[in-house]
């Protein structure tokens, strides 16, 4: 029999006031941590592969033996993501290349000279400084072996051998001056084209799983694995000086900056730019140890870089998992439990409430992760954002599950002491409904906890940032160092609900 | 003391319920009995405000029931249903004070009640401390009649109380139910299909069918006067022991 209990009275109790305390105090704690982070800092941004790391620890460096305070977000993401992120003020200065930014960002084809150039990126409130000193051109290359094999010399060659197995970098087989453009331009017609890290790519050209890579032109691994550069013959790639771009702000915030950011125009020849690459890659040296080095030599700047040991290091990644976990996961547990109660008692929004925390769940993370970025910026904040949004499904589920699970005796029961809803949710539905609730808390925590290594794709720190920096540097070490303690703290986290589960169902 | 006048319910286009009338005068014990979907659980349930009828209403104790007393009504009535009923996280002497918990009774008002009921429906104290899971079917329904009790309510309004006990056990609560309710001198309304617990338990009966009241009255009077041939055959649809012999 179909029994409605009519929700007639609505009687506050003191639940509802404990938790908007709770809610209050942890608005409170999140302002005040991203106002402690909002100090007048020069903020740093790179891209994903080394040589902007690389620029990025230059210049970070070159300030702060200045004086003048920094923060560096290295391994940001893409072009679109470290543009956006200078506009949006989340950072001040970052590396890009002349051919990058008029293709890609400004996408104008009107730009003759680097007066036109700056002009427009002025119009944004950018400003750039004079190139760095290297042309980092894109390039196609193949193993020596197989061109010659095939007799392969200039792109050109590439359109009488369509069966080739392309692997770009993701944002090379997307942007205009990439294999979009290329293809195009030389009208080379491909069945095999793949997307991958453009650090993995010389490891697929090594086991011969690809037959055809981009290359940046300063890449320490094309001397390495003696590879084939295929002529551009038809002049199709544009030049890519390299320079920092930065906000035009900081001419009159910090004049310094600028002046210094002066020093290093002309002052990085290829060779030097391909041998710093070398001693990251090959050699397997940090980023700051070679850009200080760097500073040391040709601007006899003495920078001291600190030097992490593997215990600070973890701890700092540690500190910043726990961060956007705790943060992520406490407020998904304070709006997904109420969301499950009145989803599970107002017939009229059940329906929306599952499907909504639903559809949530099924996008993909990583792009949960970008949407963010226009709404949030970089950083903790989006990053956390994201993973509330991802931990809500399996808690309302749960607390809706749990409270419609109670028999119909007991309910009807309930009702007939005469007591109001809200004792009857107190008393009676959350504590029947507790073990499932935690059963789903727990799933979203695990979760929570794997998810959470790919806020280092937007700068959000934590186990994620060795991972990603491992997979750059080729290092199993550094990917391990962020995987491992993932891995770890996903056991911690489910032993420790485990526990609670136990003690609730005691 | 319970008056339903008019009460009628439908689900779905199926008339469980038509324009009962139904009268039960203080002190009185009435059995409500029936075939199984005759409505006779609805009915009880619409007394107590747990579903809302389609038209007419219910008076208790003089007051009709609304959304803005239905609260206070449940609390005038002890309410006991077939099984299941008691919550299984609460040990079985916070099941009994839920109620007067959260009507603020001191402890020793409350430890004096419930030792008083514990008395009454016979059960040893001990078995206060014990869940649900920890008490045979009989212990667990003299617990729900504790906690049916516990306001001292005017009004006992029983759903199949013993539906689902073994005969032996059913027998020897059967007795115990009757002692209560003549000690108590409340306002019974007892649901249930078997007609000799009926009789047994029931000063008055009334007799359901398809949504409505066939007959009501003295057991020896359904007995020997039944209104048509329902009545009759419910009556001796009852199978005594020694009937295949």
């Amino acid at each position: 029999m179909n029994i409605r209990y009519p929700i007639w009275n609505d009687q506050c109790s003191n639940i509802r006031f404990s938790i908007f305390r709770l809610f209050l105090v942890i608005i409170v704690f999140v302002i005040g941590t991203s106002f402690s982070i909002a100090q007048p800092i020069v903020k740093i941004g790179s891209k994903l592969f080394t040589e902007s790391v690389i620029l990025g620890d230059i210049t970070s460096q070159i300030f702060e033996a200045n004086g003048i305070n920094t923060e560096y977000n290295e391994q940001l993401g893409g072009t679109r993501i470290l543009w956006n992120a200078l506009l949006a003020e989340e950072i001040d200065v970052y590396p890009d290349y002349t051919g990058t930014i008029i293709q890609e960002i400004l996408q104008e084809n009107e730009i003759d000279s680097f007066e036109e150039l700056e002009f427009s990126l002025n119009n944004f409130g950018v400003g750039i400084t004079k190139p760095l000193g290297f042309n980092n051109t894109y390039a196609l290359g193949m193993n020596k072996e197989k061109a010659q094999e095939l007799n392969l010399n200039s792109i050109s060659d590439l359109r009488s051998v369509p069966e080739l197995r392309y692997g770009f970098s993701n944002e090379f087989l997307d942007r205009n001056d990439g294999w979009k453009g290329l293809s195009e331009f030389y009208g080379i017609e491909a069945e095999n084209v793949t997307g991958l890290d453009h650090d993995l790519a010389y490891r697929g050209l090594e086991v011969e799983n690809i037959d055809v890579i981009d290359l940046y032109s300063t890449d320490a691994e094309i001397e390495y694995y003696d590879l084939k550069v295929l002529k551009d013959d038809q002049n199709f790639f544009p030049t890519y000086q390299a320079v920092l771009l930065y906000r035009l702000e900081l001419e009159k915030t910090n004049p310094e900056a600028i002046t210094l950011l002066g020093k290093l125009e002309s002052a990085i020849p290829e060779q030097t730019m391909i041998a710093m690459n070398s001693a990251v890659k090959l050699d397997k040296r940090t980023d700051e140890e070679v850009a200080s080095e760097f500073l040391k030599e040709n601007l006899q700047l003495n920078s001291t870089i600190e030097r992490n040991t593997l215990w600070d290091r973890l701890l700092v990644n540690t500190l910043g998992h726990l961060y956007l976990v705790g943060i992520s996961l406490g407020l998904a547990i304070l709006i997904a439990i109420p969301l499950g109660v009145t989803a599970a008692k107002i017939k009229a929004v059940e329906g929306s409430i599952i499907g909504f925390v639903g559809i949530l769940q099924t996008i993909p993370s990583l792009a949960l992760l970008v949407f963010m970025i226009p709404l949030l910026g970089i950083g903790s904040v989006p990053a956390m954002a994201a993973l509330f949004l991802y931990s809500l499904l399996p808690i309302v589920r749960n607390t809706h599950s749990g409270i419609k699970g109670i028999s119909e005796p007991v309910m009807e029961s309930a009702y007939a002491l005469g007591l109001p809803n809200a004792v009857i949710l107190k008393k009676i539905e959350l504590p029947l409904a507790l073990p499932t609730i935690l059963a789903g808390i727990k799933t979203s925590a695990v979760i929570n906890v794997g998810t959470a290594t790919l806020g280092a794709l937007i700068g959000a720190g934590g186990y994620g940032q060795p991972i990603l920096t491992g997979i750059r540097l080729d290092s199993t070490a550094l990917i391990l160092e962020g995987a491992i303690p993932a891995a770890l703290l996903a056991l911690l986290v489910q032993g420790f609900f485990d526990l609670i589960e136990k003690w609730a169902t005691k | 003391m319970i008056s339903a006048k008019n009460i009628s319910k439908s689900y779905s286009s199926k008339d469980v319920l038509k324009n009962i009338d139904l009268n039960i005068s203080a002190g009185n014990t009435v059995a409500l009995i029936g075939p199984s979907g005759c409505g006779k659980s609805t009915l009880l349930r619409i007394i107590m405000g747990l579903i809302e009828a389609d038209s007419g209403f219910i008076l208790i104790d003089g007051e009709t029931v609304s959304k803005e007393n239905v609260l206070q009504v449940r609390q005038k009535i002890g309410y006991v249903i077939q099984k299941g009923g008691l919550f299984p996280h609460l040990t079985a002497r916070e099941n009994a004070t839920l109620a007067s918990e959260y009507l603020g009774w001191s402890t020793s008002k409350t430890e004096e009640r419930l030792s008083e009921l514990a008395d009454l429906v016979q059960i040893d104290k001990n078995m206060l401390n014990r869940k649900p899971d920890d008490l045979s079917g009989g212990q667990a329904q003299r617990i729900s009649l504790i906690r049916a009790l516990m306001l001292d309510p005017k009004i006992i309004l029983l759903d199949e109380p013993l539906g689902s006990i073994d005969p032996l056990v059913r027998h020897e609560l059967q007795s115990d139910l009757k002692k209560i309710f003549h000690e108590l001198q409340k306002t019974v309304l007892l649901v249930t299909h078997d007609l000799g617990e009926a009789a047994f338990l029931g000063n008055e009966i009334v007799l359901m069918k398809e949504g409505e009241i066939v007959q009501q009255g003295d057991i020896r009077q359904i007995i020997s006067n039944p209104v048509n041939e329902f009545v009759e055959q419910f009556v001796s649809a009852q199978r005594s022991p020694l009937e295949g012999y």
